[in-house]
């Protein structure tokens, strides 16, 4: 039954047929956010041989490692994008991506990503947001909502979340973007952009976790977490004239920061040209 | 597919830049020039005294030779961007010091499960924690053992001096590569720090040791498998076109996870420590003096086998009957030489700059009536020639 289902999906060809079912569960998030990067892809024919895919720990992790069909690195939880680092400057003409969690990626990995935006290393980053550790249990994460109740929030969230888009556009970032799993085109239209970008990219992707988020918030249907994304998703033209307590528990959507920056291995190997020019063979009969 | 590092025209290059000769440096230089002289090309880390020096050679030196140099933001980035480097076919090195090393031992265990040819160099200093952070220590030979979590298995190199700190990073890479284990060199502030005339040789002499590719599709197929026999599998790196998927989790052969069935862990574990025992003979190194009429044995390390030595010469000027022995490879630790040169003796000395901890693998391989004693000095100040000398006098 299940193998009918993938084959008679156009992404398929995509796909690590081998590793499927996905372990996600039913009405999640991630598998419209595969979906989406899958057709990202295809739009902008990218050939997967080009392509190599990193991840860290947790749901969002798998949706492309193991299922996408490149080369595909998951790694230890939050360092999914050091790895990559050491990936892009080995491979500065393969496009490298990593797709991972709230928790992997801004949580425990938070100093990578904004050091990485720092840097505007030239890899895509596309962040799942959840607002929970999904995987672990449902435990609280830096993006919970204020006053949510997780398992280690049984009786309210006491912190605030933390404004990822804003934080990776402040720090550096080429290309940021925000979308939710209800705003699917306009997120094919983000991935692609942030693939064909030169420098550090964002496109974070507001998803619902029904099983282990909305369960606990009164939400507990998948369309339930939709219809939260749409009502209250403002886009970022309008954001910019509401007040700070008219945007409170918004979801602010769009493009936050398109620029060109000198990114960094092509910088990195200007230098090598340059040092290896000064210091390198071929000027013996100079000298 | 190529390697880099391994172009003909690097040989001339690294002639042209470090022409064979005396030079004169420290030991964290003298481990960076060697890890150049051994093909890495790519390193990424974080400044930690005592092991700076090592981060800002290759800064300098890298791009000459036309290879990366990259400060990352901490130490579990460091590591975690070398793996990441590695698997596309740069050699790859980051080096630290004991608070810095304890940050990367996760990693450490990801680079072993995965089987990622890297090197760490651990330039020893005092602790726990920031302790005397100039100075040099030997108090980590437990921590690049069983630092890392689960059951697994590990290569540790020490070297003894500036210029054996050159040659052994070679080792360092060239075990790595040949097994795909991440190596750990486990020098020492002294050392690291030490200024001492050192012979750069021509490149010609070094031998220098690549991973084995995949040699078509279907090898390519299973990178943890044991397509030759050999334990080792040929590493498909990335950007080739294979499709290679790699995790850190229990995997199958073909790198696809399962994490359910105890077959498939038990036999990839298994493996991973197999392949280091079928080559333990290659991978052990050690240095013996006078061991063939002695009567007493001192067993020495690192930094602290240098005194070791000036003891056991001065001891055998007043006739008394001792050997050295240095083990270069401190893990897997040569336990049968040991067990062997154990047998012929009455007492054994084993000094280190720590309260004991070669020590206690020393004494898995000695009998009850062997006399084992240590000498052990911390503060940071090595141990003397005339500290070890009594203790060879006293026993």
């Amino acid at each position: 039954m299940a193998k009918e289902i993938y084959t008679r999906y156009k992404m398929a060809k995509y796909l690590r047929k081998e590793a499927l079912p996905t372990a996600l569960c039913p009405g999640c998030g991630g598998g419209t956010v595969l979906n989406a990067f899958a057709n990202a892809i295809d739009q902008l024919k990218i050939d997967p041989r080009d392509l190599v895919v990193v991840s860290g720990i947790g749901c969002s992790a798998w949706i492309a490692s193991p299922y996408f069909l490149a080369d595909t690195l998951h790694t230890t939880h939050g360092r999914a994008i050091a790895f990559a680092t050491g990936v892009k400057v080995g491979l500065p003409d393969k496009k490298v991506v990593v797709i991972s969690g709230d928790g992997d990626l801004a949580g425990i990995g938070g100093n990578h990503l904004i050091h990485a935006a720092r840097r505007n290393i030239d890899i895509t980053v596309i962040l799942v947001n959840n607002f929970i550790y999904g995987m672990t249990g449902g435990q609280v994460a830096p993006t919970t909502p204020f006053g949510a109740k997780t398992t280690t929030t049984p009786y309210r969230n006491i912190e605030h979340p933390l404004n990822i888009a804003e934080v990776v556009a402040e720090a550096g970032a080429s290309y940021v973007a925000r979308w939710t799993t209800a705003h699917v085109y306009q997120l094919i239209e983000s991935i692609k952009k942030a693939l064909q970008v030169k420098g550090f990219s964002l496109v974070e992707v507001i998803s619902q976790c029904p099983v282990q988020f909305g369960r606990r918030n009164k939400m507990k249907e998948p369309s339930e977490m939709l219809r939260w994304f749409m009502k209250n998703s403002v886009p970022i033209s309008k954001a910019k004239n509401m007040s700070p307590e008219e945007l409170e528990d918004k979801f602010i959507i769009g493009e936050f920061v398109s620029r060109q920056r000198p990114e960094f291995t092509e910088e990195l190997n200007k230098l090598i040209d340059e040092v290896a020019e000064q210091f390198g063979l071929g000027d013996e009969d100079a000298d | 597919m190529i390697i880099r590092g391994d172009e003909p025209e690097q040989i001339a290059l690294l002639k042209k830049l470090y022409p064979k000769g005396n030079y004169f440096m420290q030991g964290d230089e003298a481990i960076a020039y060697g890890a150049i002289f051994a093909g890495c090309r790519f390193y990424a880390g974080y400044p930690i005294t005592p092991a700076s020096e090592i981060a800002e050679t290759m800064a300098r030196e890298l791009p000459k030779v036309r290879g990366y140099y990259i400060q990352m933001e901490d130490e579990i980035g460091s590591i975690a961007a070398i793996i990441g480097a590695s698997w596309t076919g740069l050699k790859s090195m980051t080096a630290t010091s004991g608070p810095g090393f304890s940050l990367m031992q996760e990693n450490l265990g990801y680079a072993i499960m995965t089987e990622t040819p890297i090197v760490v160099v651990d330039v020893q200093r005092s602790g726990p924690s920031t302790g005397q952070a100039t100075k040099g220590a030997q108090g980590d030979f437990f921590q690049a053992r069983w630092g890392t979590h689960g059951d697994h298995p590990i290569v540790a190199i020490s070297p003894i001096s500036v210029e054996d700190s050159f040659w052994e990073t070679i080792r360092a890479f060239n075990i790595s590569e040949k097994l795909r284990i991440p190596v750990v060199l486990l020098a020492d502030g002294v050392i690291g720090h030490t200024r001492e005339q050192i012979r750069i040789p021509d490149p010609e002499e070094v031998e220098i040791v690549y991973r084995k590719l995949p040699k078509n599709e279907k090898e390519a197929k299973y990178p943890f498998g044991d397509v030759d026999g050999s334990l080792v599998p040929p590493m498909p790196l990335f950007g080739h076109g294979y499709f290679t998927h790699v995790t850190g989790s229990t995997h199958k052969e073909t790198g696809l996870r399962d994490v359910y069935t105890p077959e498939v862990h038990i036999k990839l574990v298994n493996r991973l420590h197999k392949k280091i025992k079928k080559h333990e003979k290659e991978i052990e190194k050690w240095e013996e003096y006078f061991t063939d009429d002695m009567e007493i044995l001192v067993i020495s390390w690192g930094v602290s086998a240098r005194p070791s030595l000036g003891a056991v010469l001065k001891a055998r000027e007043e006739g008394i009957k001792v050997g050295l022995f240095i083990p270069k490879t401190v893990h897997p630790f040569p336990g049968k030489k040991v067990k062997e040169l154990a047998k012929k003796v009455r007492a054994i000395i084993v000094p280190e700059m720590n309260l004991g901890q070669l020590i206690l693998e020393v004494q898995r391989y000695v009998n009850d009536d062997v006399i084992l004693k240590g000498v052990n000095k911390i503060g940071g100040v090595p141990l003397t020639v005339e500290e070890i000398l009594r203790e060879i006098r006293g026993v």
